[in-house]
């Protein structure tokens, strides 16, 4: 996987975010190249949305440098989407709600995702997973240079999941489109993920899956039942953002930033009753 | 403040021997802007912005009172004061002080207010401030529908021009943004569209009526659309059909114009909401997989 920085679709070098003096993310490296699958993982709160937000310029960066390359087209399945009720809508017209699309590449687009039946159900009336399927097919059918899913797979059950994350893993695949993916679920997106990047305010730590896993920060970052046993994944971080910015270590230190070998996540180092990122 | 005591809504029957031209003049007028506000009034409704165009329509009464002190057009004035408005709530929210609602009642109540107080100033002045409030359809005149038609026309040339992008963001601002569609540009021009509307109604159905004519055919239309744009559709032919109902109803009652139409526009909203036999219940999706 060599890529030069000059062919990449998304890159970002020391990029953060800093609202009312309090730092969201900060000291994001990361780019995404074409036919390539980017993965954010990270607890609740670790700023995995606002990373993929500041890379589509959604929101402005602070500090550090992120380019697009010009005239990037880009398709976003937003993390939490409601639509108004009163606002009468079809999954055939969302579908057309960025550009015009003919009723037969409607249709497809929908077959893939598996839901050609519900083309002229009201979005309002779909369950949660369907509605997931409804926005992928969307952010597919312009067949984007990129593709930017925040959870694309809340709501779907398991089994669902496996069948969205194969489905993405084939749209690179016969679209070459390079796709920024956030995940909360590791394991679950392991086999066709690219690189990971693990987030917590600031990259924790990042590399292709394989030579993730078989480092021994992995193991630690991750567990050893996760590693071993696909079981659910759980995350403790050794350190806690306090609400002033300031960060507390497991070892009951307090310091202003976490440290740039910050990763250690020591799980037996916490104990429960601490404000730790859990996450299961 | 004897301008304001000696107003009142014409009714209708005084001026029988006119009847007819004005009659014709004022339907005419009336769902001339009946079919400008529904598509706007749709997007009022689906962006919950009903206390925004409250507060845009009340703030003309400021820009009837500037018109006046200033000696400019009616219609400039309204249109002038309704942006100023809504880039100064703009300009509010972005301060984060306040919560919207606050906001939007603070400008609302203190544009009209502001409107009221220049209005008794200019004591040289007979203001029909009855007719502004509620509307008089007897004002209507040949340069008032010419201005309604040619103005609803470009009105409507514009948001369809910017419609996608417009609907866009309607359903996901961010959605649209990330897209590329530059849904900011397009909010920008529905607020001048807005404005637009506004200056227009003012003299058929009143300021303190127009948010009325520009949500309640929108809510009419809700229950029968199935696309946006067939909710755009229906509520611009709802609000026509209020208009001439109203108009009728008002000729018949001796009842005042605008509230007439409003009145016209509930029922119209009430039927809508009936349950008829042998209607087809919503579809619903097929269950989840």
């Amino acid at each position: 996987m060599t890529h030069s920085p000059s062919d990449s679709l998304i890159s970002m070098q020391g990029a953060g975010i800093c609202r009312n003096g309090r730092w969201l993310v900060r000291g994001i490296d990361l780019s995404v190249h074409a036919g390539e699958i980017v993965t954010l993982v990270g607890p609740n709160g670790s700023g995995k949305s606002t990373t993929a937000r500041m890379a589509i310029g959604l929101i402005r960066h602070d500090e550090g440098s992120v380019t697009r390359r010009t005239g990037l087209t880009i398709g976003y399945v937003p993390q939490r989407m409601s639509i108004d009720p009163t606002l009468p809508l079809t999954v055939r017209r969302l579908m057309t709600i960025a550009s015009r699309h003919t009723r037969s590449a409607i249709l497809d687009a929908l077959q893939v995702v598996g839901i050609p039946g519900l083309l002229d159900a009201p979005v309002q009336h779909l369950s949660g997973g369907e509605f997931q399927r409804a926005l992928l097919a969307r952010a597919m059918i312009n067949k984007p240079e990129l593709l930017v899913l925040d959870e694309p797979v809340q709501g779907i059950d398991f089994a669902g999941e496996i069948e969205l994350y194969n489905l993405i893993q084939d749209v690179r695949q016969t679209s070459g489109c390079g796709i920024l993916l956030i995940s909360h679920d590791l394991h679950m997106v392991m086999a066709e993920t690219d690189t990971v990047i693990c987030l917590n305010g600031h990259v924790c730590c990042t590399g292709t899956p394989e030579a993730v896993a078989s480092n021994p920060e992995y193991v630690k970052l991750f567990g050893q039942r996760a590693v071993e046993t696909l079981a659910i994944y759980r995350h403790h971080h050794d350190h806690t953002h306090l609400p002033d910015g300031r960060v507390r270590h497991a070892d009951g230190s307090i310091t202003d930033h976490c440290h740039p070998d910050d990763g250690h996540h020591h799980e037996s180092a916490v104990s429960p009753s601490e404000n730790v990122h859990d996450h299961a | 403040m004897a301008t304001i005591t000696n107003l009142q809504c014409r009714p209708l029957k005084t001026c029988m021997t006119m009847l007819d031209d004005f009659f014709i003049r004022a339907i005419i007028a009336g769902s001339g802007l009946a079919l400008t506000v529904g598509p706007l009034g749709c997007y009022v409704v689906w962006r919950r912005m009903a206390y925004f165009g409250d507060t845009m329509a009340h703030s003309a009464l400021l820009g009837v009172a500037l018109a006046f002190l200033l000696n400019i057009s009616l219609i400039v004035g309204v249109f002038a004061v309704a942006v100023t408005a809504s880039l100064v709530l703009l300009a509010l929210q972005s301060r984060n002080a306040l919560p919207t609602d606050a906001l939007l009642g603070i400008l609302s109540h203190s544009t009209l207010a502001l409107g009221l107080v220049i209005i008794a100033f200019m004591t040289s002045l007979r203001v029909d401030l009855m007719g502004f409030l509620f509307g008089d359809i007897l004002a209507v005149s040949r340069l008032d529908i010419a201005i309604i038609y040619v103005g609803g026309i470009v009105v409507l040339a514009v948001l369809i021009a910017i419609w996608r992008p417009l609907l866009a963001a309607t359903v996901n601002i961010e959605l649209a943004q990330a897209e590329g569609l530059n849904p900011e540009r397009a909010r920008i021009i529905f607020m001048l569209l807005m404005a637009s509307v506004i200056a227009m109604a003012m003299k058929i159905v009143g300021i303190l009526l127009i948010t009325s004519l520009l949500i309640i055919p929108a809510a009419a239309a809700r229950r029968f659309a199935s696309t946006p744009e067939q909710m755009a559709v229906y509520a611009s032919l709802i609000g026509a059909l209020a208009v001439a109902a109203g108009l009728f109803g008002s000729l018949k009652f001796d009842t005042p114009s605008g509230p007439s139409i409003v009145v016209a526009a509930l029922t119209l909203f009430l039927l809508s909401l009936v349950t008829y036999p042998g209607r087809k219940p919503p579809a619903t999706s097929e269950p989840g997989t």
